[in-house]
Parts: C-alpha cells; structure tokens; sequence
C-alpha cells in the first residue's frame, strides 16, 4: 500500500471541497503572469505532512523543477514519494511549509487554477478511470474547469491523439488492456492541458511493449515532469534530474547520469543501478 | 462479473435514442402490469410483441422468453394466492383448499412478472448499460443515484477481479496432505470466507479514497458535471409517440374488449 491511499486522511479533503465550490472559474497560472518564473516553476519550500494519525510523512522538503525538466523521484516504498506528489496539486495540505506552482502558493483559494495546471497520473489507472467510457473520462477534467462543450471536444480529441487512443472515446475502460488503460489515464490529465505532469510509477505492471510505448509517450511530452518510480531504467532514458528520497527527505538531488553511477548512495537507499 | 448485458447487434431497437427506450420499456412493463386479473388474451398479445421485438432486435424470437424465467424464484411469493384466497374450490392438499380465483390470480401474477422482465431485458440487451446510465441522467434521475448507478457500472468488474484472485489464491494454498482430509471443518471455511469477505470490503474502501483523490486531483468539487445531452430526433419521437399510442390502445382492449377467464 502506498501512502496516498492512507485510510484516515479524507475527513479534510471533504472540507476543501466545500469552501470552493467557484473555484475552477479562475484562469490558469500562466508563465507570462509577472510573478511566475520559469526557472523555479515548481517550488517546494520547508515541506512537512503529518498524517491524522500522527505518521509523519515528509520532514521538511525543499525542491525547485524549472519549466520544462524532467524529474526523476526515486526511493524506497513509504520514503514519501507519493504523499509529496499529492501536495502538488493541492490533495493534502502541508502541515509546515509551501508549495507554489509556477508562483502561485498552493492554498484553498488557488485549488482551482492549481488542479488545472498539475495533471496528476495515479498508479492504477481503474483509481483514474472512473468514468462509464473513455470520452466521459478525458472530458471530466475539462469540464469541471467550466470550459464550453466546443472546446471539451477539442481537447479531449487532441489529448487521445497525444497518447496514440484516437478512436478509443465509446470504448469501455474495463474493456481495454493495462498499457492502454495507462495511456487514457495520462489522456485524462492532458486534457486539461496542465504545465507540470506528475507520475506515480508509471511503468509498473507493464509488458515490455507497452514500457517502451510510454517511454516514447514520455520523451514526446513537452510538459514539466516529475515521475516517481522504481524503474531505473526509464529514470536514465526519459528523466535528466534525480532526487532521491528516504523516510521523508531528500537526501541526494542531481543530475541522473551522477545519481546513477553512485553505487553507494543507490545502495544505502535500497535501490538498484539499471 | 459484468453487469453490462448488451450484445452487439445492429437492429432498429438498436439504433434507438436510449432515453426514449427506458421510458418506453417502463410504459410496457406499466401497461402489461395493468391488464386485468384473467386477461389472458391481453397476455398472450402482449407475449406475440415481445417476441416479435426479439425477432426485429436479431436476438432470436424466443431469447427473451427463455431469459425471462430467471426471475421465477421471485413467484414463491405469489404462491400462497392459490390457497388463501376464497371461493370456487377445486380440491384441497392437506389442510389447504385450492381455490379457482386464487389460481387464476397467480397465474396472471406469474405472467406478468414473465413479460415485465422480458421488456427490461430488451431493454439490457440491446443498449450498452453506459447509455442506460446516460439515459437516467438526461431524463433527471436525482443524480446521486445516477452516480451510484454509474460506479457500480464501472467498479463491479474490477471488484469482481479482485474477488476472483482472493478466490484463487486461496485454491492455491487449499492443498491436502497425502491420505489427510482436506478442505478443514465448515466452521474453519467460513472463518476464511468471512476475512476475504473482510478485506475485499477494506481494498474497496481504500480503492475509493484513491479515486475521490483522482476526481479531487481533476478538479472535482462536489458536483457532477457532464457534457449536454444531444436532442431526440423528430423521427424518433414520431415512433415514440406511435409505440405509447399503441399501448393505450392494447389497454383499453385488454379492459373493454379482450375476453378474460
């Protein structure tokens, strides 16, 4: 189990919802907005997140991603890969610290503009595609961004086309194979057209055909990304940077080449060279 | 497990607006619910159409009538019409006196039931449940319905998978020692099915936060929205309105007209 499915979390979630009922009609942050700087597009400062429970999850994770970079976030199961990922757009709320994205501080007020702008892909994609059909999946984000039904159509048609599942809308997601699953799931979060994409393993489960597809997906994508993962071998052909996490830090952040070849540090962290 | 039903036909009933099927499948069922007690003619006509659809839809004349009977156990319910009501007894089994009337009821009852689950699975069988559930939605079905509808779509297959690998990861370990007696006391094999019974529930419970969190992730804040609706075509309305005129017309004869036993 990974920490994103914690069973105690979701009494405040419920309180987010409530307070911003309007929130999706605010624009998106964009680049040009004077404060955003691209060289620090997502800002992690002084993160700590304590579960109700008191399990303290991250302690104190400090990350800047400038537009455009490919993140690897690697470390052992409940180092807090996927707990800090939730921070990203705004589905826990940190308990010390901040997140802004591209400027904008992750807080109630911004969750609109925030959810737009990080396109969250979970592991499993049956969490992801929770919809009746594939079409009603990749225009449920879209939608509930308040954009008009033109628009929808556009955006879901070019985000399927992105993923190589044009063709796919009337299909049921039930129906469809686990790589093809995964690709939908990543259709779901282009189609609201985010600047940052984050992953949570993305290749676990796959054949070897349907991982080299989403390296190649991967590499296509012009977005900012961060993707958690224990597949190193994707991390040294699709992601340039690499940090490293255990129990709730950052202990190693570089470029991948040098985290790579550091059999010690690998080693100390329960991982594995490719 | 699936609880779409559909198969892949290409018929008229087919290719029918799936609103105006649901509410036409609820006006069949309404209006062979309403034939009197003893039409049978009303009955058999009403069996005739049914078949004839079955036909039209490529199903096969009798699919629906064969797919019917699942809902026979459901008649033991009606049973004791035939004793308790009074009046033109035909023989009696023990202390219970049969009575004419009462039959008569219970097979009126019984057909009813027969046809009415006819109509609903023309209905499943020839619109994908997604469409179903689309249909309630456009024709206002309080929406958390709709939305428990709609999950219970989507998740019962993936639950269903889960089940079936609890299932046979425990015929996996169920080995017996050579000579031993295998399988354990029923009280042991309920106390297994008890804790799978147990930890599907929490799986699906800790599957639901991921997914409020994926729908959280997407911008979801509380209310569904959902793409607008396309309209019902003029020539659809027209058979619509041919398909209700004709079942008034089959009630009032099956009132005024038909003979009844």
């Amino acid at each position: 189990m990974t920490t994103h499915s914690h069973p105690h979390d979701h009494a405040d979630e419920h309180a987010h919802e409530h307070s911003h009922a309007h929130a999706h009609a605010e624009p998106m942050p964009d680049a040009d907005a004077p404060e955003a700087d691209p060289s620090r597009w997502i800002e992690v400062s002084h993160l700590h997140y304590a579960y109700p429970d008191g399990y303290e999850a991250l302690k104190g994770i400090d990350l800047v991603v400038a537009r455009g970079e490919k993140v690897a976030l690697v470390g052992p199961n409940g180092a807090g890969k996927s707990t800090l990922m939730l921070h990203l757009n705004g589905i826990h709320e940190p308990s010390h610290g901040s997140v802004r994205i591209g400027g904008t501080l992750v807080e109630r007020r911004s969750l609109g503009r925030i959810r737009a702008a990080v396109g969250l892909v979970f592991q499993d994609p049956d969490d992801q595609l929770f919809s009746p059909t594939v079409r009603d999946d990749v225009a449920f984000g879209p939608l509930h961004m308040g954009l008009d039904e033109e628009e929808i159509h556009a955006r879901v048609e070019r985000a399927l086309a992105a993923v190589g599942m044009s063709g796919f809308e009337r299909r049921l997601p039930h129906r469809l194979s686990l790589g093809q699953r995964k690709r939908v799931a990543m259709a779901t979060v282009l189609s609201m057209d985010p600047s940052v994409l984050v992953f949570d393993e993305p290749s676990a489960g796959l054949d070897p055909r349907g991982r080299r597809e989403l390296i190649g997906l991967l590499r296509a994508l012009p977005q900012t990304m961060l993707v958690a993962t224990h597949d190193m071998r994707l991390v040294a052909e699709v992601l340039s940077r690499t940090v490293v996490m255990d129990d709730g830090r950052i202990v190693a952040d570089g470029p991948t080449d040098r985290i790579l070849a550091d059999a010690t540090l690998l080693e100390a962290h329960g991982l594995e060279a490719p | 497990m699936e609880l779409d039903r559909a198969i892949a036909r290409d018929s008229p009933i087919h290719r029918a607006d799936p609103r105006l099927k649901l509410v036409a499948t609820v006006a069949t069922i309404l209006a062979i619910t309403l034939v009197p007690v003893g039409g049978f003619a009303a009955l058999v006509i009403a069996w005739a159409g049914l078949t004839v659809a079955s036909t039209v839809a490529q199903l096969g004349p009798f699919r629906l009538s064969r797919g019917a009977f699942i809902a026979a156990p459901f008649l033991l319910a009606a049973v004791p019409l035939i004793v308790v009501r009074t009046g033109n007894p035909l023989g009696s089994i023990g202390p219970f006196t049969i009575s004419g009337e009462g039959l008569v009821m219970f097979a009126t009852i019984a057909l009813k039931s027969w046809l009415s689950v006819q109509a609903a699975l023309l209905l499943t069988f020839t619109t994908p449940f997604h469409l179903i559930v689309d249909a309630m939605r456009d024709l206002r079905v309080p929406r958390i319905l709709v939305g428990i509808v709609s999950f219970m779509v989507r998740y019962l297959a993936v639950l269903g998978d889960e089940a079936t690998r609890m299932l046979r990861a425990r015929a996996a370990r169920s080995a017996r020692a050579p000579g031993g007696r295998g399988g354990g006391s029923i009280g042991w094999r309920a106390r297994v099915t008890g804790q799978m019974v147990g930890s599907l529930f929490l799986r699906s419970y800790e599957r639901s936060e991921r997914i409020y969190a994926a729908m959280q992730a997407r911008g979801f804040e509380g209310t569904f929205r959902h793409l607008a609706a396309q309209p019902v075509r003029a020539e659809a309305w027209a058979v619509f309105g041919l398909l209700l005129a004709l079942l008034a017309g089959y009630e009032l004869a099956a009132h005024l007209v038909l003979p009844r036993a």
